[in-house]
C-alpha cells in the first residue's frame, strides 16, 4: 500500500468495439493510477460511455485487453466488475424510489443482511466520514434532491468495496455549488487512494478536477495530457481536431418591447403536481431570453404549455396581447401566430425518426393546398435548400433522419422551423448532444434570428453558454421563477444559488 | 485491501461465447436474396419431414403446385381462398401502419358478414344491384363499427387494443353461433343449427368464373397504397404510428386519426366478410372467417405493410393452403401433416427476418484472459 502512487489501477489496451457499421471504440488504450483522477474528454459520440460500459462489464469488447491492478481480466458482467472493485455511477440514477438511502445502498449485497438498522447506519456513516460525504441514511429516495441521489449512488459502489470509480457526466444535473461539493468528494477519494475516471465534455470541469486527461475523438484515443500542463484551448483542439474559437457572439439589436408575455402561469404535470407555479415573464422581439435551472425544474412544461401541447391550470400567455392559453397547436397556427418550438426530444417529438428529410419538412405544411393529397414538391425543394444552406450532411433527402448525426438532425429541425419565419422561437436544449462545431452553428443561427427581431426563448444547461449568448436569464427552481437577471451583469455563482432556490434579493 | 485477489488466480467467469450483433442495413437486393434462400431452406426442411413420413417429397411438392393450377376450377378455388386473405391483410395494414395492433380482423370480418347477411336473408326480393350495394355498405358498417369499439376504448381509457380486438373476435363468433341457433335458424333445417342458404338473387355475380370479389380486392390494393402513400390522412397515420408526441407537436388530432383509421380498417375487413357470404359461402356460418384474420397479420408483416407485396404473399399463402388440401386427398396425408408443413415454411421465412437484421459474432483473439 505504501507504493500506491505508482500502482496502475486499470489499463486498457487496444480496445475495439463496433455496433454494426459504427466503430464506437477503435483501438483505444488508456491507464489510470491509484490515487489519480483521470478525465475522459470527448465530444458526444466519441465513444466515452461505450468504453466505460466495457470497463464495467455492460458491453464486451470485440478485441483488446483489460488489466486490473496489473492482471489481465475479462469482465463478463457489472457484478464481476464490482468484484474487481470497479464501480460505475451512471448518468441516469438506478435507485428504488420508495426505499431509503440505506436500503438502496445495501440492496443486492449479501454482506450485512443480519445487521440491524442502527449498526448499518453506523457503518455507513463511517464510510461517509472517510470520504466527506453527507447523507441521511433513513431518508426516502423520493424525498431526495438530485445531488443527494447521486451521493447515494456513490455510496452504493463504495459500500460494495469499489476503489475504482467511473462517473458518467456526473455534473450534468448539478448546480455549480453542488458540482463543487462533488469535486471535493472526488478529491478526498483520490487522496484515500481511489482511482477515479470522470467522463465529461465540459472543459472547465476537466481543468478543475483532473490530474490527467485522455482525449477521445471519433472513437480513437488521440492524446493523454497532464492537466497542469494544458489549457482549455489546447484541449478543445485535441477534442475537435482543429482550431475553434470559443467566443460566442452577442449582437446588440433593437428590441420590440414585450412581444410575448407570460402571466401567472401554473401548470400541473401528469402526476398532478405543480410543474410550474405562478410563472411570469416577458420576452422582447430581438432578444434571447435564457432559462436556467436544474433539470426538471419545469423547463419542459414551460415550453410545451406555450406551444399548446400542455394544458395550463391558471394564467395567461399573451402573444402581441392576444391570449393563446388553452389553444391547440393547430389553433395557434390558424390565429396567424408564427411560433416555432424546437423540442428537447428532437427525434421523438420534433421529427419523425424513420422518415426522410422531405417527409419531415411536410410535418408542418402537409395541410397546405386543397384536396386530399399531399403535395410533396415544395417539401422536397425545401429539403434541398436546407441541405445547401445549412451544410447538412446526409446521403439523400429520403434517408431516415434517425441515421444522421446529432448536429445534422438539429439542423434539419431548426432549419425547418426557421424557414417558417417565426416571430417567437422556443428552443429546448438546442445544443444538447451536439459537437462543438455544430453547437456554434446553432448559436449563430439563433443570433441571426435575433437580428431579424425574433423573440427567442433559450432553455439551456451550460451556464457559461447562457451567460455569453443570452440577453437576460430567467432562473427556474421547482417550477417557480427565482429571478430574471441581465446576462452581462450576472455571475455563475449568483445563478447557481438561484437555481437552488434563493431568490434574486437573497442572492444579491 | 486487494491483496488476496491479486495473489490467487482469477476466477474466470466466462464471457458469453457467441454474441448477437446488429448488422448494418442490408441492401434490398441482398435482403431479398436472403428471403428467397429461406424459402428454399424451408422447402428442404419440409422435404425431410415428408421423407420421414415415407413420401417422395418431389412428387408431393409437384402435386401441391399442380393441384392449384391443374384446371380452371382449381385456379378458381385458389383465387377464392385468396380473396378474404388479401382484403383482411390490407385491413390490418391500415391499423399496423399506425402501430395500432388490430388482431381483430377476424371479428371485423364476421360482423361485416353478419350485417350483410341480414339483407341477403331478409331482403332478397330487392332488385339485384341495389341489394348488392346495400349488402356491401352493410358489411362495411358492421366491420367498421367492430373496429371502432377498441379504438374508442383506447382513446378514452387507454385500454390495450391487442386484448380488446382479440376478445371482440370471440364475441363476433358467438354472435353468429347465437343467430344460427336462434332468430336466424333455418326453419327447414329441422332443428339443425344452421342459417338458410341465400336466395340466388343475393349471390354476388361472377367474373371469369370466380366471384367478383377479386376485382374489389385488386381495387383495394391500389386504394390502400394510394391512401397510405399519397394522401394527407395517410401521412397522418404514419406520423401517429411513428410517434404520438410528434403527431401532437405537428397539430395532428391523434384521437381522431385513430378512430377514423380503425373505422376504415374494420370496414375493409367487413367487405371481406360480405364478399365471403355473398360470393363464396352463400350463407352465414360460424366458419365464415376460419382464421384468415390471423393469417392476414403474418401476410401483412411479411410484406412489410406494402399493399403490392401483400398481393404476392397472399398468392403464395393461398397456393400453400389449397395445395395442402390437395395432397391430403392425393397422398392420404392427415390435415395435421399439411399444417406442419405450412408451419415449417412460415418458421423459416419469419426466422430469416432475424438474420436480415442481426448476425452472430465470436470474440476475437487477444481479448480473453488465459
Amino acid at each position: 500500500m505504501d507504493t500506491m502512487e505508482q500502482k496502475i489501477a486499470i489499463e486498457l489496451k487496444h480496445i475495439t468495439k463496433a455496433f454494426g457499421p459504427v466503430v464506437a471504440n477503435d483501438d483505444i488504450s488508456l491507464s489510470v493510477k491509484q490515487g489519480e483522477i483521470l478525465a475522459l474528454l470527448g465530444e458526444n459520440g466519441s465513444g466515452k460511455t461505450t468504453l466505460m460500459n466495457i470497463l464495467s462489464g455492460i458491453y464486451h469488447p470485440d478485441a483488446g485487453d483489460i488489466f486490473v491492478r496489473g492482471q489481465q481480466r475479462t469482465i463478463p458482467s457489472p457484478h464481476d466488475a464490482l468484484k474487481l472493485g470497479i464501480g460505475m455511477i451512471h448518468q441516469h440514477f438506478k435507485l428504488v424510489d420508495v426505499f431509503t438511502a440505506q436500503e438502496n445502498i445495501v440492496m443486492g449485497t449479501k454482506l450485512d443482511r443480519r445487521l440491524g438498522k442502527k449498526e448499518l447506519a453506523a457503518k455507513l456513516s463511517a464510510l461517509c466520514q472517510k470520504y466527506g460525504l453527507e447523507i441521511d441514511p433513513l431518508k426516502k429516495t423520493y424525498h431526495m434532491s438530485v445531488s443527494e441521489k447521486q451521493t447515494v449512488e456513490i455510496l452504493k459502489v463504495l459500500y460494495r468495496g469499489a476503489d475504482i470509480l467511473i462517473l458518467d457526466e456526473p455534473t450534468a444535473v448539478l448546480t455549480p455549488q453542488e458540482t463543487e461539493r462533488l469535486f471535493a468528494i472526488l478529491r478526498s477519494m483520490r487522496d484515500q487512494g481511489c482511482a477515479v475516471i470522470i467522463i465529461t465534455h465540459k472543459l472547465n470541469e476537466v481543468l478543475a478536477i483532473s490530474d490527467r486527461v485522455t482525449i477521445l475523438r471519433k472513437g480513437k484515443s488521440v492524446a493523454t495530457v497532464t492537466t497542469a500542463e494544458t489549457s482549455a484551448q489546447e484541449l478543445t483542439e485535441l477534442m475537435v481536431g482543429k482550431k475553434v474559437s470559443l467566443e460566442i457572439e452577442r449582437p446588440v439589436v433593437e428590441q420590440e418591447k414585450a412581444l410575448f408575455e407570460v402571466h401567472h402561469l401554473s401548470v400541473r404535470n401528469e402526476e398532478g403536481v405543480y410543474a410550474l407555479n405562478d410563472v411570469s415573464f416577458d420576452l422582447n422581439g430581438g432578444e434571447i431570453l435564457g432559462v436556467a435551472g436544474v433539470a426538471g425544474s419545469g423547463q419542459k412544461e414551460l415550453c410545451e404549455t406555450i406551444a399548446g401541447l400542455m394544458r395550463a391550470e391558471k394564467g395567461a400567455i399573451l402573444y402581441k396581447k392576444e391570449n393563446i392559453v388553452g389553444k391547440s397547436p393547430r389553433e395557434i397556427i390558424k390565429m396567424g401566430i408564427s411560433m416555432s418550438f424546437i423540442p428537447e426530444d428532437r427525434l421523438g417529438m420534433g421529427l419523425v425518426a424513420s422518415m426522410g428529410m422531405t417527409d419531415n419538412m411536410l410535418l408542418k405544411s402537409y395541410q397546405n393546398g386543397k384536396g386530399p393529397f399531399v403535395n410533396k414538391k415544395p417539401a422536397r425543394e425545401l429539403a434541398l435548400r436546407l441541405i445547401e444552406k445549412l451544410d447538412i450532411s446526409t446521403p439523400g433527402i429520403t434517408t431516415p433522419v434517425s441515421r444522421l448525426s446529432g448536429g445534422n438532425v438539429q439542423k434539419v429541425l431548426l432549419g425547418r422551423e426557421i424557414e417558417s419565419e417565426p416571430q417567437l422561437l422556443i428552443t429546448a436544449y438546442p445544443v444538447r448532444g451536439l459537437d462543438i462545431n455544430s453547437s456554434y452553428t446553432i448559436y449563430d443561427l439563433l443570433n441571426e434570428q435575433k437580428k431579424k427581431g425574433v423573440a427567442v426563448l433559450f432553455i439551456g444547461e451550460d451556464l457559461d453558454v447562457l451567460l455569453e449568448l443570452c440577453d437576460r436569464i430567467l432562473v427556474l427552481c421547482h417550477g417557480e421563477v427565482t429571478g430574471i437577471l441581465a446576462a452581462q451583469e450576472a455571475t455563475k455563482e449568483q445563478i447557481g444559488l438561484m437555481m437552488a432556490g434563493e431568490t434574486e434579493g437573497g442572492a444579491a | 485491501m486487494r491483496k488476496e485477489l491479486a495473489g490467487t488466480a482469477p476466477k474466470s467467469a466466462a464471457e458469453p461465447l457467441i454474441r448477437i450483433v446488429k448488422k448494418p442495413e442490408l441492401p434490398p437486393v441482398r435482403a431479398s436474396l436472403l428471403r428467397v434462400g429461406a424459402v428454399c431452406l424451408a422447402i428442404v426442411a419440409g422435404a425431410l419431414f415428408l421423407l420421414l413420413l415415407g413420401h417422395n417429397p418431389l412428387s408431393v411438392y409437384a402435386e401441391m403446385v399442380r393441384g392449384c393450377f391443374r384446371s380452371k376450377i382449381a385456379i378458381q378455388s385458389t383465387v377464392k381462398i385468396a380473396i378474404p386473405l388479401l382484403i383482411t391483410s390490407l385491413s390490418v395494414t391500415l391499423a399496423f401502419k399506425m402501430k395500432f395492433w388490430n388482431i381483430g380482423a377476424e371479428g371485423q370480418l364476421i360482423m361485416g358478414a353478419v350485417f350483410a347477411s341480414y339483407f341477403a336473408l331478409f331482403h332478397s326480393d330487392w332488385p339485384h344491384i341495389p341489394l348488392m350495394i346495400v349488402c356491401f355498405l352493410a358489411g362495411m358498417i358492421g366491420g367498421g363499427l367492430w373496429g371502432l369499439i377498441p379504438a374508442l376504448f383506447k382513446t378514452r381509457f387507454n385500454t390495450n387494443e391487442t386484448l380488446l380486438t382479440l376478445m371482440l373476435n370471440y364475441i363476433a363468433f358467438y354472435v353468429v353461433d347465437y343467430l344460427r341457433q336462434g332468430p336466424w335458424q333455418d326453419p327447414e333445417a329441422r332443428g339443425f343449427p344452421k342459417i338458410a342458404t341465400f336466395e340466388a338473387n343475393a349471390y354476388l355475380g361472377k367474373v371469369f368464373g370466380v366471384q367478383a370479389g377479386w376485382i374489389i380486392g385488386l381495387l383495394l390494393v391500389v386504394l390502400t397504397f394510394v391512401y397510405l402513400r399519397y394522401t394527407k390522412s395517410g401521412y397522418e397515420i404514419s406520423v401517429v404510428g411513428e410517434s404520438q408526441a410528434t403527431a401532437r407537436y405537428a397539430g395532428i388530432n391523434v384521437k381522431r386519426v385513430m378512430l377514423v383509421t380503425m373505422l376504415l380498417s374494420g370496414a375493409v375487413s367487413g367487405i371481406a366478410g360480405m364478399l365471403q357470404v355473398t360470393g363464396t359461402d352463400f350463407t352465414l356460418s360460424t366458419g365464415v372467417a376460419s382464421g384468415v384474420g390471423f393469417t392476414a397479420i403474418i401476410v401483412a408483416w411479411l410484406a412489410q405493410l406494402n399493399p403490392f407485396v401483400i398481393l404476392v404473399f397472399t398468392a403464395l399463402f393461398s397456393i400453400l393452403e389449397k395445395g395442402s388440401g390437395v395432397i391430403q386427398t392425393t397422398f392420404g396425408l392427415s390435415s395435421y401433416a399439411s399444417d406442419i408443413l405450412q408451419g415449417v415454411i412460415l418458421f423459416f421465412i419469419l426466422g430469416c427476418e432475424f438474420f436480415i437484421r442481426y448476425s452472430f459474432a465470436l470474440r476475437k483473439k487477444g481479448g480473453r484472459a488465459k
